[in-house]
Parts: structure tokens; sequence; C-alpha cells
């Protein structure tokens, strides 16, 4: 309810400005249910849950007739203006180090990629980095990672498929706290988030991390692909439920799904998106841009 | 077991609202229908699709056919199926062979679909056919992705072939005719994930589909993908004919509208779905079984779960030993009545029921068929009965009715209940026995 009231009180502010006054004198266009319709698809159209696309333009639309708006690209960019304030957050998270960086998600969405170039934008802001090939299950998961921490220039450390992903953690921890590394980037291999064992493996992980590097600051990272529906939503619930979670890093932009659900899901959860990834270079990632988000939608 | 569970829960939702009423007018309907579009826009079907779908189904449930059903409920729910079941198509997860060996399988898809994990599923189903399939490595970017296919190929005891970093067009023509001289009867190529709006890499597959022919051009589809769904089927089928497509990663709790989107604009067939991490973990696609679940056919599969664990497996065999025999007594219908409970409860049992969705509590059930006391009564009923009255229910006659009324407090037309529904119990279970469906 907070975007809301909030919306209400720009309205409120707006209502006697001269912008207001301009709209009614330029009023040509009337904003029937079509034009109210038509935002609603939009919003559907890019992945935002039916329920709050239904909540943000129901208000919308109640607010603009309370208050006799009547220009359109004035409804939308207030629209748009809302839609930013709900994904931005007042501090955006920085990595402090040490680091420990934990990156989880489900099959495919990215994890893997991602991590190379994280590496790589944490060695150009001038840091050791080292990164963990926990991802012990999926073939040749180590082997992909290993290419990335090449073209990265970082240290990798693995061990065996179907090695226990704990140890190579507590491997990996100790190494970097001989060497004093600045970042520990730790892969996890790709699970649903429905499945129970592979949730408990996981949560394992996250304590042997906190146990064995009280000192470091610890990061856990969801990996959502753009593509994916309104699932994401149940994803980072779940994944947030087993071992609480501090960012999201939204893959796969680059192609022509917008990830809307990250409005949605703004809206229950505060965990913040953080990085973007754009393409399949190792420097296609980026700081997450609120205002670029929204603008893509519309 | 999650797929589309969601989706039925919120269609039975709907229609239990609907339920309790006679006629539907038009209002109604169109109530009914915008409660449809939700739930199917919530499911990830594509917003247009949602929108030719609903336009169909209230054209079909508007006209005569629902005004002159004496259930129009059911009418609609009918209507919503039946449109539900055309859109998703036929069942059909036959791989085309080519009349001259080997048979070519060109896989297709966005990043991080699951493709390389299907190329060894599909290689290891169709050893298990008898066939002598073998995998070529096309996918020269992704990092480490040829290794991958080989720890798969291992797995799935097929061999890949495999030219390093080169060019796919040219390594799956060699990789064919590899096929041919070492009399490898099917081929299955693994390609690079790409973006449906990467021009040169769709090209590619152009490319590699002119050199190789391939009998089967598979587009692997995440069951989780979004609004954008129709968007890659489409370009992929227009660039490349696709024959059939393939959902992955149906084993989480994504309702898989995504299904409904690339089905609708596509029109191909959706010949398989994987359902886990395991080279085994592949399925056909159902498509009547799908559209099933997502319209009422409840939570049967978490009833029968329930059921096997309340029924131990000796229990069970005694019982189909009596239906077999035709010996199924009094005893054993309370016995039954019993297990019941031990499941949660008529009223739990009848919520999991197809048509009765998660409020059912809120729902009007047929009285007689649910109160928990009633079954009580049934209890004393049955336990008044003699021995040989239970055996031979026949032999009970206006007398012997009297004193078991008598014995259990209870009246002779509730006696005359107890052995009315008892002999449609029966009934029930010889049709089981005869292999019809359960009459749920």
């Amino acid at each position: 309810m907070g975007l809301f009231s909030k919306l209400k009180s720009v309205l409120k502010k707006t209502r006697d400005g001269i912008a207001n006054k301009l709209n009614d004198l330029f009023a040509k266009n009337k904003l029937g249910e079509e034009f109210y319709e038509e935002l609603e698809d939009i919003l559907i159209s890019s992945d935002v849950s039916v329920a709050t696309t239904m909540e943000i333009v129901d208000e919308i639309k109640e607010t603009a007739i309370k208050e006799k708006i009547k220009d359109k690209d004035y409804v939308i960019n207030l629209l748009k203006q809302e839609l930013k304030d709900t994904i931005s957050y007042a501090d955006p998270l920085t990595v402090k180090k040490p680091a420990i960086i934990m990156i989880v998600g489900v099959n495919g969405v990215g994890k893997t990629t991602s991590i190379g170039k994280l590496a790589n934008k944490f060695v150009k802001e001038k840091n050791s980095v080292t990164i963990c090939a926990g991802d012990t299950f999926r073939a040749a998961a180590s082997d992909q990672l290993a290419v990335w921490a090449d073209r990265a220039k970082v240290r990798i450390i693995k061990s065996d498929e179907g090695a226990d992903s704990s140890a190579v953690v507590f491997d990996a921890i100790s190494s970097c706290k001989a060497k004093k590394t600045d970042v520990l980037i730790v892969d996890t291999a790709g699970r649903l988030h429905v499945k129970a064992n592979l949730m408990e493996e996981l949560k394992k992980m996250d304590r042997v991390i906190k146990r064995e590097y009280p000192e470091a600051n610890f990061y856990k990272f969801i990996v959502l692909d753009a593509t994916t529906g309104q699932n994401a939503e149940s994803q980072v619930k779940l994944f947030n439920e087993a071992i609480g979670l501090d960012g999201i890093i939204l893959t796969k932009l680059d192609g022509t799904a917008k990830g809307g659900f990250i409005i949605s899901l703004s809206y229950e959860l505060e965990i913040p998106v953080v990085y973007v990834g754009t393409g399949e270079q190792i420097d296609d990632i980026e700081d997450f841009d609120a205002e670029e988000f929204i603008e893509a939608i519309f | 077991m999650a797929l589309f569970s969601g989706l039925s829960e919120k269609l039975n939702h709907i229609f239990s609202k609907l339920k309790n009423r006679g006629k539907l007018t038009e209002l109604e309907i169109r109530t009914a229908m915008r409660e449809v579009r939700i739930a199917l826009l919530e499911a990830d079907v594509n917003i247009a699709v949602v929108k030719d779908f609903i336009n169909k189904v209230s054209e079909r449930a508007v006209g005569q056919e629902i005004l002159k059903s004496l259930s129009p409920t059911q009418q609609v729910i009918k209507i919503v199926n039946e449109e539900l079941i055309s859109l998703m198509g036929s069942q059909n997860s036959k791989l085309t062979v080519a009349p001259n060996p080997p048979t070519v399988i060109m896989m297709a898809g966005l990043q991080g679909a699951g493709k390389t994990t299907l190329v060894g599923k599909l290689g290891m189903m169709l050893k298990k056919q008898g066939k002598k399939p073998m995998f070529i490595a096309c996918d020269v970017y992704r990092p480490a992705a040829i290794n991958q296919l080989k720890i798969v190929g291992e797995k799935a005891g097929c061999f890949v072939f495999e030219k390093g970093q080169g060019k796919p067009v040219k390594i799956a023509k060699e990789g064919v005719d590899y096929a041919k001289s070492y009399g490898y009867d099917t081929v299955i190529i693994d390609t690079a994930g790409r973006l449906q709006i990467d021009e040169d890499l769709m090209q590619e597959l152009e490319d590699i589909k002119k050199a190789v022919n391939p009998s089967e051009i598979l587009l692997v589809v995440d069951a989780m993908t979004g609004q954008v769904a129709v968007e890659v089927a489409d370009t992929f089928n227009k660039r490349l004919e696709v024959t059939g497509l393939v959902l992955t990663k149906l084993d989480g709790d994504t309702r898989g509208g995504a299904t409904l989107s690339m089905k609708a604009v596509t029109g191909k067939p959706i010949k398989f779905c994987s359902v886990g991490e395991k080279l085994g973990d592949i399925e056909p696609f159902y498509p009547d079984r799908m559209a099933n679940r997502i319209l009422g056919m409840g939570d049967v599969l978490t009833l029968i779960e329930k059921a096997q664990e309340a029924v131990t497996e000796e229990e069970a065999k005694k019982l189909e030993k009596k239906f077999r025999e035709n010996s199924f007594t009094l005893d054993d219908f309370l016995s039954q009545f019993e297990t019941m409970n031990k499941m949660g409860g008529i009223k739990n049992i009848v919520s999991m029921l197809p048509g009765m969705g998660i409020n059912s509590a809120k729902m009007k059930i047929n009285e007689d068929s649910v109160d928990e006391s009633k079954m009580l009564k049934m209890k004393a009923i049955i336990q008044s009965m003699t021995k040989k009255e239970r055996d031979n229910p026949q032999i009970i006659n206006s007398s012997r009715k009297n004193r078991i009324a008598n014995g259990s407090g209870t009246t002779v037309q509730d006696v005359n209940k107890v052995l009315k529904q008892f002999e449609q119990t029966k009934q029930m279970m010889k049709q089981l026995k005869n292999g019809k469906r359960f009459p749920f």
C-alpha cells in the first residue's frame, strides 16, 4: 500500500500545478478503458504478475479520475516513476572485502557465466579474486568455470565431479584466508527450489561458510533468468527461506524478455537487484539501473 | 507432480463458485471467463493466446449450447477443457525415422534450456529402444560444453563426435558422414544456446539444417518460461520449421503455461517432457492428461499417494483378491471406510477429488455421503449385524433389519441405506476390476 499512498501524495502536490492545467487545456485524448487495458497488457507482457498489474493500474485509474488527469503521457510517466521507486533502494548494495559471495539459482539461469563476469569485474576494481567450483554435480561444470577463471585471470579451487560441495568450499576458504584474498565467489549446482534434499545441501554450504569464515562479509545472490515467468517469485521465496538472500542477478536481459517479475517481487520481498547480465562476453555485466529497467518495459 | 496443479486449483475455485447456480447468464460466463483469464495469465500463458482462448470459449459458452444444457457449469467446464485439449494438440512422442539412416535429430533453443542434458536423455531412450545413437558436439561457444556432452554421452553409453571449437556446420556434416560409415542409425546434434534475435547464430542453425537435412528439429524450452515463450517459439519455428517441442524442468513448481503459448503459436507437437536431472527422467507429453489436470482432475495423485500410505500392500492384496472372487463383504466395506479415516477423513478426501477444489469446506457436498457422524452410524449398523449377515447381506430380511436397527439405535431406513451403499460400492469395485476408470 506504500506505493499508492505515495502516489496519492505526489498527485496532491501537483494537483494545482501548471502541468496539470496545461493538461486540461490540451486534453484531447480521453483516458478510456482501452488505455488502461493497454497499460495492463504492457505490464503483463513483461511478466509483471497479474495481481500486481491490476492493483497498480486500478489505482492509477482511480486516482486519474479523481484528480481529473486527462493526459496519457502524464499518467504513464507517473506510473513509470512509481515503478522505479518500487524497485530502487536507498543505499545500493556494495560488496565490502574480505567478501565471500555465494551464487545460487535453478538450472540453466546463467550462474557460472555470471561468476566469470563478476570475477572479471572485481579484478578490474583491483581486488584479488578466487572462485570456488561448488557445482560438483553437473557434468563439466567445473571445466566451464575453469575457462571463465582463465579468462578473468583468477584462481580457481575445484575438486572432482561428485565430490561434497561443502568440502570444496571449506578448502577454498582455507586457501583464501591464507592468501588474504579480497573476494571469494562460490559457484553452486543449479537446483530446482522445490527439491528439499538439494536445498538442504545448500543450507549445509551456508552453515559451513558461516562457521569457517565469520570474518568475511557473506553475500548470497540468486541468479534469475529474465525469460522466466511467474515462477521466478517461487524461486526467490524458497531460496530466501532456505538460506536468506542478499541480492538478485538478473541475466539474459539482452534478449527480448523484460524480467517484469522483479516489480511484483519488490512488493513482497526487499531483495534488491544488484547486477544484470546483458550478453555472453566477460564484460557483459552491469550494475542494475532501475530507470533503464523500467524504460525498457514501456 | 506439481504440473499445472496451481492452475487446476484456481479453475476449480472459479467453478465451485458457479456450481450451486442454476442456469448461467451471459454476465456469469463473463465473470467466470475473467477468472479463467487471470488463472491462465498467472500460469504464464501468453496474453495474446489467452485473449484468443477466452474469445473462443466465451463464444461457445454464451451460445445455445450452454443455455440448452441441464448443467450449465458442467458445460462450461467441458468447453474450456475441450478448447484446452485442442490447443495442446494430440499426443505425439514418436520421432520420425529417416528412410535412409542415419536419422538426424537436431536440437535448438535458448541458453540454459537444457539441450545438452536432453541429448543424453534422448540418447539413452533410443538405446533402450534398440537403436544405435551417436551425438555430435556443435556447441563450440559455451565453455566446456563439449566436455559436458562427452560426460553425458559416456553416462548414456553413446559415442560423441567432436572436432573441438571448429565450424559447427562443418562438424555437423562430418559427424553425419561418420555415422554413415560406422553404422550409427541415429544422430543427435547438440547446438549452442542462442537468443532468437541473434541473427548470426540463427543463420548458423539454418545452415546446419541445410547441410544435414534433419528428420527432427526439436525446440527445447524451459517450462518456466514467461510471456516471451511465444516470441521464442515463433521465431525458431519460422527460421527452422521445427518438428516438435520439448519441455524441460517440469519437475519444478511452474504452472507451465508456456506450453499452451508455444503450442498455439507454432502448432507443433510437444513431444517430450523432461522431469529431472537423471538421464532416465524423460516422459512423453500427454495433452489430455495435462488439460485434465488444468481443469479439475484435482489432486488425484496426492490422493493415490495417501491411499498407498494408509493401506499396506498386504491389505491391498487381500482386498484385490476379494474383488476378484467377488467376495467383498460388509466387513470389508467397513474396513474400507476405516481406511478412509486414516487418510484424513472423508472431507479431506473429497477436497482432493476432482472438481471439488481447495475450498470444499465451503461447498455443499452431498451430506449423506460425507457427514462423518453418519459414518459412525453406519459403523454401528454394520457392527450390529451377525457375522453371517455381514458375509451374506442378501439374507437380511425385514425381521433381521428390525433387529439391526434396534441394536444400533437407528431406523430400518438407515439400515436400508447402508445396504444400498454397500451394493453401489460393490458395483463400483466391479467396474474398477474390469479395468474401467475409477468413477471419481
